[in-house]
């Protein structure tokens, strides 16, 4: 694994904040590092290259964009897994999909653009086969979505 | 459900791709919609302003920067002291998201959280932490075991060909 530098560090802190909304972006995320646009680019590209970073771009807030987002989980037999978390993964709406310790062994969550929606693929992925029990968890009110890690 | 004009839905549609790495990333975006860079900065700024954008920038791998311990923890926490305990727990820099969620019959926890340590121990010390800083005792750990996906949302996709 490539050790961060502590350049790394404050570029990645940086970058894990807001991009600026301008022309240059990163010439002016490399001013406030102290640095030129170039090296800021080349060290991006070469990180992300890595496996650093997971994604770089644009977050929305899906209840804003009129979508729904619910957790599911599931109980589904140990044998029947891999292929139950494998079309779970096909539906473009199940963003995030995880595999946890406990009998409700794998959980995702869901965004659809409206109720019915929702039902229509929940009710595709109850009748796969090994999927015992399913828990339908509607969010509410989000006190936090924050993936940063400070990086020291 | 508010409506989006086609021009916004590009405008999303254009954003919620890999962001350009080159020195003028919104040109390439604003091109890729049919609209100047200019007029395409002042629709970033507005989505920001609108909050329908919560952030523009980086999500690190955190098994890579060295956080092997995640958990999602259930809590079921008093109705009536939710968001005081959501808002003491949201706190907590381990903590990178924090929901409430409707119960379901034979599943009371109605707080859901995700913490991020290093191992297994520390991210008990801080549960541990959180419930007795919260007074809230019923709780469930669910540790990771595998990631099958973690993607950004393609939003106004519905209908469109995927791969």
């Amino acid at each position: 694994m490539t050790r961060l530098s502590t350049f790394d560090k404050a570029l990645l802190n940086l970058l894990q904040g807001d991009i600026p909304i301008c022309s240059h972006p990163f010439a002016e995320m490399a001013s406030r590092l102290g640095t030129n646009e170039e090296t800021v680019l080349s060290r991006v590209r070469e990180l992300k290259a890595a496996g650093f970073l997971r994604r770089i771009g644009t977050f929305f807030d899906s209840n804003r964009l009129g979508y729904q987002g619910t957790l599911i989980a599931l109980k589904v037999e140990p044998s029947e897994l891999n292929a139950v978390a494998e079309a779970v993964n096909r539906y473009p709406g199940a963003t995030h999909n995880y595999e946890r310790e406990d009998q409700y062994n794998l959980w995702f969550t869901l965004l659809t653009p409206n109720a019915e929606y929702e039902s229509n693929i929940l009710a595709e992925i109850r009748s796969l086969r090994g999927v015992e029990d399913m828990l339908r968890l509607k969010a509410n009110k989000k006190y936090k979505i924050n993936v940063q890690f400070k990086l020291q | 459900m508010e409506n989006f004009s086609r021009q916004d839905k590009a405008i999303i549609r254009a954003l919620q791709e890999d962001f350009p790495l080159c020195e003028e990333p919104y040109k390439i975006l604003a091109e890729r919609v049919g609209i100047s860079e200019e007029e395409f900065l002042r629709r970033v700024r507005q989505l920001i302003d609108e909050k329908k954008i919560r952030k523009m920038g980086a999500v690190l791998r955190h098994r890579e920067v060295g956080f092997n311990a995640n958990a999602l923890c259930a809590w079921h926490v008093p109705p009536d002291k939710l968001d005081e305990i959501a808002q003491a727990m949201s706190l907590n820099a381990a903590v990178s998201h924090c929901y409430d969620r409707t119960p379901v019959p034979n599943w009371n926890y109605n707080l859901y959280t995700m913490i991020h340590a290093k191992t297994r121990d520390e991210c008990e010390k801080i549960i541990g932490e959180l419930s007795t800083a919260t007074g809230v005792g019923d709780y469930k750990i669910l540790y990771t075991k595998k990631e099958w996906k973690k993607t950004g949302m393609k939003y106004f996709c519905e209908g469109l060909p995927t791969n």
